[in-house]
């Protein structure tokens, strides 16, 4: 546990990353981008999780196991995401949010 | 005393009818006019039979006549109301058979050498089958709605017949007109019906010409009669609505627009019903109703019977007197002699001497049948001879049809009362009874009688003498199964006159004896024979005065011949008005206000879900956005009301 | 199985024989041997209703009753009396000249007779039920095939037709459906359980607040189906659209539901609440009458000719049940019967006439007496039934109409009840506008000198509606005397509240 370093400056980064992945993720067009966002967003509960279990309860692990899970998430859902980028560069040749339309109303 | 078998007079010609009418296409020419004829001949047997016995055995008990009634109900409307089936046997009912019997006979012999050839045949047959099975029921009618519904079927069967000739559209505008004209009087009719069945409680004749309860002021029926909406009298009231569905029929003014024009069918069926039968169906329908037309407020009903007759007979005179188309000369002529019986009616008392004018009228009816289905017969056989309709077609014809000159001459003395011909005795009767009554309706008829007297000899020197055509082939007399009818005819109109008439019919059943009134018999004899003065010097040979006459005249000349612009004002209504005005801003209206607004429903909703479906993008971001927006609200107005 | 529930599942076993069939040949002889079953079964019906109506009192008769679900008190319910035995013989034999007329239906047959069928069925329940939520479910039934039938086997703008009519007519049933619950919720009023069973609600004395609000909610639920001013404008779109037999199915049977639903439900019910508004639903439903019939006469298309006098003569019904007196309720139940068949008949020779010439444009006709003799002869007569001429059963209805409605000697009712009677001028204007122009004159179009006659199938469709509209018209004793029997119980719903008896 470092000194000088409480729960809230951990707390407070981690919003500021969750925000900053939500920014991106309303603002960004470009697929990769939003995917980034999204890993930012996932990284932010991860620490969370982390740094609450070590504050508070610190002969528990449940919330490490969670920030793992989440990890194996992300890992799994990142290369599906890029799969399925992929496949639509493929088609349209691009990954902006706003060619793919096809399904749209 | 049975008269049940009276119920076989309608039957009969209606079976013709089914006959005819299912197989029209597969009986031929000749077995149509066997099966037609001879139907009608039985008709017509029963018909004499029932008059013969009617009048010289059972009918008449201590020299009153006795209604006899067969009847059955057909439909319930309420406790009280309903619509019965049946005949009722009474003078006027007899009288009226024996007319219908013997016309209807006529024509349908006249017919199978008229309509000889004609690829229709047997449907003329089969719907003038259909008409006297009408006009049977009509006469036999026990009730208000019996009636009405054979006036109605009456009405089917003279748009049938006028658009015979379906294929020319003269006739076919002329069926409707006619049909739709007789509709609208007899709107009129049915609400009189109506309000007499609510106030009086029935629908029967007999019940509502009780004169006991007619004279009795606490009776139910005089009881009602004083009570009033809008105004008039429930019972006046209706009766005037009832005597404007006879108007309509009997094409009285102003419902009389549709008789000129219904000349457009075969000219049997002229005669046949715009001559003799239908259009007298009004003047019966009154009279049927006499005893109520009577009493209720003193005959107030009455009065205007007699003012539209008389007016009517004045007018039609009038117009008659510058027509050129034959058959709507005899047209106007009949709707003259109709008002005649109108006003006969109008004029009428009750009981005794007083009864002249009732029995006169049916007198009249009788002989003007007669000598008119004969004017009309005659007129079809000098078309039938040159092909043509107009007066400047004809002249000098005498040579060509002599059979039919004679008989028309018999026929137009005896519509314009030169004695001993059957008009004679019927019209004085008429004046008579105008005279005592009411001497203005009496100069009025003096005038027309003398009118009728030129008009007719008009059409009779034009056609007869006059300067001879150049025919495209020569005219000639018609078949004898043609001429044969006319004889009959004239001799009818040479004879009935002497007929003592009111030992038969008067409004109360009693018979009575009248006399001739030498001073009014001495006037009308005058005046008609001044009229046919004239038609001599005038049109006997070709000459100039007609001319001269008609341009010193020239703006009243011009009303008349276009007949006061009555079918201009007629059509200036319903076109212009109703169809312009009302029906096409209706459809307007429906579709595009009432439609519209069903439509503008719908379409908002569509507009409405176009607008707003733009949230539902499809774009992930815009939902991130939205959710994490409106988490930020949540837990802002949280934190808020948490402290 | 007991003889009412045969009218629902008749159709039901058809319609599953009909999923087998393999040709047009099998679907049609399938159809018409159902549809012939049906038609006997009305037979047997009538006769087996005045049998037992002579020993039976009951105001229904033949009842049965099922628990469909129990916690909501809600049962299958049947029974018939005079009136819908009545409607039920009108039903089937328009849905046996329906099959006739539809003989050469090529495109779908087998689903087309399916659909049609099922609206059949929606009819037979919708007569029988005396449970109003049945009702309500059979009510819908009937009304959702008309738009398949519509839609896909329609003419003309269909989809926009099929569209409007069944959503009018679903925005009607909302209405309908919450007036029915209102009733629902009302009918413990006097401490009993809540029923939808409609012998059970009359015996309840709904609060007259709750009347007042359900009345007009109900009315105007079936009003709208019963073509009432101003919700009449899906009827003139849906016939010009739909095939022949759709139109004379919805025209001649369906649109009766909405006649005899108020009668059923909303009037017996909801007395005091048709006693209070029935001033303003004559104004509307009279002035329908003239404008149906004044509509009429500015339209060239045969089928929007028809339809607007529907909603003439339909409107006619509506007067006459608000007018409550037992005549006028004969004469609205005969009105109903008449001019089902009427129209009925009418729409299946304009279906003929159009199937000949192509065109329904009666401004290109003419002259077709000379060319198909027998069909125009035909439309001629049921032209003049239509006009009300004696001898044929519009007279009847119509007489019976116009007699009980001048029962009333209040000065409003007389003014509407003569507004109605001029409607019969009116009418007369446009049936002979239409014989006048189509069937005499001139033949307009060379094409038109030769046309196919009729054929054997519809020849027996005619005869099937004519004859009862000329049996009613010819003896009309024993229908009206039937029906007016049944009508009892309706004058003792009014009676209770002394409506009867003096004007309103």
């Amino acid at each position: 546990m470092p000194a000088g370093v409480s729960l809230y400056e951990i707390l407070t980064v981690s919003t500021l990353l969750f925000f900053i992945g939500v920014y991106g993720f309303v603002t960004r067009t470009n697929l990769i981008s939003i995917l980034l966002s999204i890993e930012l967003i996932l990284n932010a509960a991860a620490i969370n999780f982390v740094a609450v279990n070590k504050y508070l309860y610190p002969d528990m692990l449940q919330g490490v196991y969670f920030s793992v899970f989440i990890i194996a998430v992300a890992a799994a859902e990142t290369a599906l995401a890029i799969s399925i980028i992929i496949n639509l560069y493929r088609l349209v040749t691009s990954v902006e949010v706003k060619e793919t339309e096809t399904m749209k109303y | 005393m049975d008269f049940t078998y009276t119920i076989l007079i309608p039957l009969i010609p209606l079976i013709v009818f089914l006959i005819l009418g299912i197989y029209s296409l597969k009986i031929k020419e000749k077995a149509a006019g066997i099966i037609g004829v001879s139907g009608l001949s039985v008709s017509t047997i029963l018909s004499l039979y029932t008059a013969y016995q009617y009048f010289f055995h059972v009918g008449k008990v201590d020299g009153v006549y006795q209604p006899f009634v067969e009847k059955t109900v057909w439909m319930n409307f309420t406790d009280t109301l309903a619509i019965d089936m049946g005949v009722l046997i009474d003078p006027i009912s007899v009288m009226m058979l024996v007319v219908v019997s013997t016309i209807s006979l006529m024509v349908h012999l006249y017919s199978r050498g008229y309509m000889h050839g004609d690829t229709g045949f047997t449907r003329f047959f089969a719907y003038l089958s259909l008409f006297s099975f009408s006009m049977y029921g009509l006469v036999l009618a026990t009730n208000l709605f019996q009636i009405y519904i054979f006036w109605e079927l009456v009405g089917v069967s003279s748009f049938l017949l006028i658009g015979y000739y379906y294929t020319k559209p003269s006739a076919v505008a002329a069926s409707k007109k006619a049909f739709i004209v007789t509709r609208f009087a007899d709107f009129g009719f049915l609400i009189g019906i109506l309000m007499m069945g609510f106030y009086t409680g029935t629908f029967d004749f007999l019940t509502l010409n009780d004169t006991a309860a007619l004279q009795d002021m606490n009776s139910p029926i005089m009881q009602n009669a004083g009570i009033t909406f809008m105004g008039f009298s429930v019972i006046t009231t209706a009766l005037v609505l009832i005597f404007a569905g006879g108007a309509g029929k009997s094409a009285m003014f102003p419902f009389h627009i549709w008789l000129p024009d219904a000349m457009e069918g075969p000219t049997p069926v002229s005669a046949l019903i715009h001559a003799a039968t239908m259009v007298v169906a009004g003047v019966y329908l009154v009279a049927r109703l006499f005893p109520m037309f009577y009493f209720v407020d003193d005959g107030a009903a009455l009065q205007v019977v007699a003012y539209v007759g008389a007016f009517s007979s004045l007018l039609a005179a009038v117009i008659a007197l510058t027509q050129h188309d034959i058959k709507r000369i005899l047209a106007f002529s009949t709707m003259s002699q109709i008002g005649y019986l109108m006003m006969a009616l109008g004029v009428s008392g009750y009981g005794g001497d007083e009864g002249l004018g009732f029995t006169a009228s049916m007198f009249h009816l009788f002989t003007h049948a007669m000598f008119k289905a004969l004017l009309f017969l005659c007129a079809g056989s000098v078309i039938h001879a040159v092909h043509s309709n107009l007066l400047q077609d004809m002249g000098g014809l005498r040579k060509y049809l002599p059979i039919t000159h004679i008989t028309f001459l018999i026929a137009a003395l005896a519509i314009a009362g030169i004695p001993p011909f059957a008009g004679f005795f019927s019209k004085d009767e008429i004046l008579v009874a105008a005279f005592q009554n009411n001497p203005l309706l009496f100069w009025v008829e003096w005038i027309v009688a003398g009118l009728t007297a030129f008009y007719m000899f008009r059409l009779y020197f034009g056609i007869f003498w006059g300067k001879d055509r150049v025919y495209e082939h020569a005219p000639h007399e018609s078949p004898l199964s043609m001429t044969l009818p006319l004889m009959f005819l004239a001799l009818m109109s040479a004879t009935v006159g002497f007929i003592p008439f009111s030992q038969f019919v008067s409004p109360d059943f009693v018979a009575y004896s009248t006399h001739l009134h030498w001073d009014v018999a001495a006037m009308s004899v005058g005046i008609g024979a001044i009229g046919i003065l004239l038609a001599w010097v005038m049109y006997k040979k070709e000459t100039t005065i007609p001319a001269t006459i008609s341009s010193a005249f020239g703006f009243f000349y011009k009303w008349t011949f276009n007949k006061f612009y009555f079918d201009e004002l007629y059509l200036f209504i319903t076109r212009q008005i109703i169809f312009k005005r009302i029906a096409q801003p209706f459809a307007w209206f429906d579709r595009n206000v009432v439609d519209g607004t069903m439509n503008l429903i719908g379409n908002s909703t569509v507009a409405i879900s176009s607008k707003i479906k733009g949230t539902q993008s499809g774009k992930v971001q815009d939902y991130a956005f939205t959710f994490v927006s409106g988490i930020v609200v949540l837990v802002m107005v949280f934190v808020y009301f948490m402290n | 199985m007991d003889i009412l529930s045969l009218f629902v599942t008749v159709p039901i076993l058809t319609m599953l024989v009909l999923v087998f069939t393999r040709n047009r040949k099998q679907v049609r002889l399938v159809s018409l041997f159902g549809s012939l079953i049906q038609f006997g079964m009305a037979i047997h019906l009538l006769f087996a209703y005045k049998t037992e109506r002579a020993v039976n009192t009951d105001i229904m008769v033949f009842v049965k009753d099922y628990v469909w679900f129990e916690q909501l008190n809600i049962h299958y319910a049947i029974g018939v009396d005079g009136i819908s035995v009545a409607m039920l013989l009108l039903t089937s034999i328009v849905v046996l000249a329906g099959v006739f007329i539809s003989w050469k239906v090529e495109d779908l047959a087998k689903e087309f007779f399916i659909s049609l069928i099922v609206l059949a069925t929606g009819v037979y329940g919708f007569f029988i039920s005396i449970d109003l939520f049945t009702m309500v479910v059979f009510y819908e039934i009937a009304v959702i095939p008309m738009y398949l039938l519509i839609g896909i086997w329609g003419s003309g703008p269909k989809e926009y037709a099929a569209m409007k009519l069944t959503i009018m007519l679903m925005g009607a049933s909302a209405v309908l459906l919450v007036g029915v619950l209102g009733i629902y919720y009302n009918s413990d009023a006097d401490g009993g359980p809540l029923t939808f069973n409609i012998l059970e609600i009359a015996q309840v004395n709904i609060p007259f607040e709750a009347q007042r609000i359900f009345f007009p909610l109900t009315f105007v639920g079936f009003a709208v189906l019963g073509a009432l001013f101003p919700f009449h404008t899906w009827s003139p779109d849906g016939h010009a659209s739909a095939p022949t037999a759709v139109s004379m199915l919805h025209a001649g049977v369906l649109m009766k539901l909405g006649g005899y639903g108020i009668f059923r439900v909303a009037m017996y019910l909801l007395p005091e609440g048709a006693m209070d508004w029935s001033w303003f639903f004559i104004i509307l439903s009279s002035f329908g009458v003239v404008y149906g019939a004044l509509g009429a006469i500015r339209q060239n298309d045969l089928k929007y000719i028809n339809a607007y006098s529907s909603v003439s003569h339909l409107g006619m019904v509506l007067v006459a049940l608000l007018m409550l007196t037992k005549t006028a309720w004969n004469g609205a139940i005969l009105q109903s019967l008449s001019h089902g068949f009427m129209t009925a008949l009418f729409f299946a020779l304009i279906g003929m006439i159009y199937e000949r010439t192509h065109t329904r444009d009666i401004m290109k006709l003419g002259g077709l007496l000379k060319v198909i003799p027998f069909i125009s002869a035909i439309y001629i007569i049921a032209g003049m039934a239509s006009l009300g001429l004696p001898g044929f059963s519009g007279f009847v209805a119509e007489m019976n109409i116009f007699v009980g409605a001048f029962q009333h000697p209040d000065l409003f009712r007389r003014i509407a009840t003569i507004v109605t009677v001029s409607a019969i001028v009116v009418t007369a204007v446009y049936i002979l506008r239409v014989v006048g122009i189509m069937l005499m004159g001139p033949i307009k179009n060379p094409e038109f000198n030769v046309l196919p006659p009729s054929t054997w199938y519809e020849r027996y469709g005619i005869f099937l509606l004519l004859l009862p509209i000329i049996g009613m018209g010819l003896a009309p004793l024993w229908l009206s005397d039937m029906i007016s029997a049944s009508l009892t119980p309706f004058i003792a719903q009014f009676e209770n509240i002394k409506y009867l008896s003096h004007g309103f």
